[in-house]
């Protein structure tokens, strides 16, 4: 069944070279791992109805082949709080190139992890772990595993992170929940053995982690180039 | 694939041998394996003749003895020949020294042979290499016996895609006291590799330790190879060469910029307790401190100096490299200070790094080695000795190798090494200590027991 599913996505996504974020959450949400609840749609009532039942603050993001990465084309919206501010963003984000729907979901407070994966030339699939956000690449931290991971590899590549105190709660601020943090790594580098061929990398970022949840907020899959 | 007969060879031919060209590698080859080897040397050239009073065989096929081995000399363009021709003698193995195969872009070549020996299953190193060191056996570096310094026998096997590098290291190692069980060099890898020469390695009842110098593998081989090395019984060490990102192409995910290609080979080497050495320096503690200790330890190293300049150099190089120096229980503490001399007795520091001054004497040094070894926060002894402090002996080295042995804790020596303590130094080697010739050494060899796989 999995399987069905990652070829269909894959053949979709293949002129485009990457798997645009609503199907990349639809194969983690198969495989079992967590992702917030969402509505993807063009209307704004729909959005609307999801913003008031789901009682807190929501974001909006753009879907569109052109934008690979959001933050760069103001094409993400943290922190909805109204109606009104709900419509406005709507309307400002259809209008950006290529954009074929609204992602709207719940926002979810916590510390930002990345999560990725790539096709190793020499190794095959790999799996790295580290503080998320956009300035990833300017501090570096990360832990790099071979995938599939073991449990203890997921302790290993947070002992392993310089900024592990803030993985395991830091001045009083409760920490990441180990088992589901170690429940999506395994799950992830498992879903990854599969995909291995088809692709270049995967990007979770940020995979929001509290107490009780580790949520993949953004995703992101780059095809192997043919 | 049995590489017995290329590593344990009782005849070998050399195909190439020169009539006019003393210096030519496979002249070398012949003349030393010939002159100060078991293996017995038959010399090999198409157009026969009498080379030293000796008759050149015209093929390897002439010769009517069982070869073993064959060290193939050739120009590139004859080597396909000559592999045929000893498939068809049933020679055990080939060394192929020639150059001007894939590395000088000649790839259909390379791979002519390769499929000639795969199909007869015909191992062979190189081409393009040194071949094979194996101390009272063979030797098929084509450097002359007397300019090369040469390990004794002893228990690192050591593989390297570089020739040059393999022979600097052997003089380290010979520097160092560490002996090998064979050393080989496999050049451009064509068909005998990294993950075969583990295979080996790991049924070879000489070696206790398997050392790789590693430039890259083809695709996937990584996986094959740290698979191997996970299943091995044997500590493995590397050493990476080839770490800078240069030519690595613009990426456009986090993911693909932040493991890049060496990062993924030292988080993996990692991952799967395989000691990867920084440099070559490390490379030689290392190889060592495994030959000594095969078994992983947490690295809470207990210091015992007569220096409290020497416990200070030792504490900031086990932070540096992530060894921890816990405290010694206070129970501990009481006994040691109960057993040592009189006169030293309120001088001491006997807070980890323990300082015994230079007032010490062999008594007080072995009992806070043994009592330091039982302490339970303590998994390693780092014995920093100044051999001229006057109330050390020469027999300090062999005293202190019993009590490592009862004890049963891995110890680590740090000695000068100079000729002058050379006594001291075998005290401890002699009795399957390491010893280094630097206090950072000590520390480094410590690392290495952290990063081998805890069993």
């Amino acid at each position: 069944m999995l399987k069905k599913n990652i070829k269909e996505i894959m053949e979709k996504s293949k002129l485009s070279g990457w798997v645009l974020e609503p199907d990349v959450k639809a194969l983690m949400k198969l495989q079992g791992l967590d992702i917030p609840d969402f509505v993807l749609t063009n209307s704004f009532e729909e959005a609307d109805r999801f913003f008031k039942k789901s009682g807190g603050p929501v974001v909006a993001k753009a879907v569109s082949k052109k934008i690979l990465h959001k933050t760069e084309h103001d094409a993400v919206v943290t922190g909805i709080f109204s109606s009104g501010q709900l419509k406005i963003e709507m309307a400002r984000l259809q209008k950006l190139e290529g954009c074929e729907n609204i992602l709207v979901e719940q926002m979810i407070k916590g510390i930002e992890l990345i999560i990725g994966a790539k096709n190793d030339y020499q190794f095959g699939a790999v799996t790295v772990l580290g503080i998320g956000g956009t300035s990833v690449e300017i501090y570096n931290d990360t832990a790099i595993r071979m995938a599939p991971l073991k449990p203890g590899d997921v302790y290993s590549m947070v002992e392993s992170l310089k900024a592990k105190e803030i993985v395991k709660g830091y001045r009083g601020r409760p920490g990441v929940n180990m088992e589901k943090l170690t429940h999506l790594m395994v799950g992830f580098s498992c879903l990854i053995m599969e995909m291995e061929d088809d692709i270049e990398s995967v990007d979770l970022n940020p995979v929001i982690c509290t107490k009780d949840r580790c949520v993949i907020a953004d995703a992101r899959i780059m095809l192997q180039r043919s | 694939m049995d590489l017995k007969n290329l590593f344990r060879p009782s005849t070998m031919a050399v195909i190439g041998v020169s009539t006019s060209q003393d210096n030519h590698p496979a002249n070398v080859i012949y003349n030393k394996n010939h002159l100060r080897y078991p293996v017995k040397t038959f010399p090999v050239n198409p157009k026969g003749g009498i080379l030293n009073r000796e008759i050149l065989y015209k093929s390897v096929g002439h010769i009517q003895e069982d070869i073993d081995m064959a060290v193939i000399a050739v120009r590139a363009e004859h080597v396909p020949k000559v592999v045929e021709q000893c498939i068809k003698k049933g020679v055990g193995g080939a060394v192929i020294i020639s150059g001007g195969f894939s590395e000088s872009g000649n790839f259909d070549l390379q791979k002519r042979v390769v499929d000639i020996a795969k199909e007869a299953s015909f191992p062979f190193i190189g081409p393009n290499c040194l071949g094979i060191y194996a101390p009272d056996y063979v030797d098929t570096f084509f450097l002359p016996g007397e300019r090369i310094i040469r390990p004794d026998k002893g228990n690192v096997g050591f593989v390297s895609q570089s020739g040059g590098v393999l022979v600097d290291q052997m003089v380290k190692f010979a520097g160092q006291g560490i002996g090998v069980s064979l050393a080989v060099s496999i050049g451009n890898k064509a068909h005998i590799r990294e993950t075969d020469m583990l295979d080996w390695f790991d049924r070879d009842l000489a070696t206790k330790v398997i050392t790789f110098y590693i430039e890259g593998f083809e695709k996937k081989e990584g996986r094959k190879f740290i698979q191997k090395a996970e299943q091995c019984s044997k500590p493995v060490v590397v050493l990476k060469a080839g770490k800078s990102r240069k030519g690595i192409e613009a990426v456009s995910s986090h993911t693909a910029s932040l493991a890049g290609d060496y990062r993924v080979f030292s988080e993996i080497m990692k991952q799967y307790c395989v000691a990867e050495a920084d440099n070559e320096y490390e490379l030689t503690s290392f190889c060592e401190a495994l030959s000594c200790y095969p078994k992983g330890i947490n690295a809470n190293v207990g210091i015992i100096s007569l220096s409290g300049g020497h416990g200070v150099i030792a504490a900031d190089a086990c932070e540096l490299y992530g060894i921890s120096i816990p405290a010694i229980d206070q129970e501990t503490m009481d006994i040691i200070k109960g057993k040592l001399s009189p006169g030293i007795r309120d001088i001491v520091s006997l807070e980890n790094p323990l300082d015994l001054t230079g007032s010490s004497v062999d008594s007080d040094i072995v009992a806070t080695a043994r009592y330091l070894s039982r302490d339970k926060n303590i998994d390693c002894v780092l014995a920093l000795l100044i051999p001229y402090s006057p109330g050390v002996s020469t027999d300090i080295g062999a005293k202190l190798s019993q009590v490592a042995r009862n004890e049963d804790k891995p110890m680590i020596a740090y000695v000068p090494n100079e000729d002058k303590y050379k006594i001291i130094i075998e005290g401890f080697e002699l009795n399957n200590i390491p010893v280094a010739s630097s206090v950072e050494g000590a520390v480094l060899m410590a690392k290495a027991l952290k990063r081998c796989r805890p069993c």
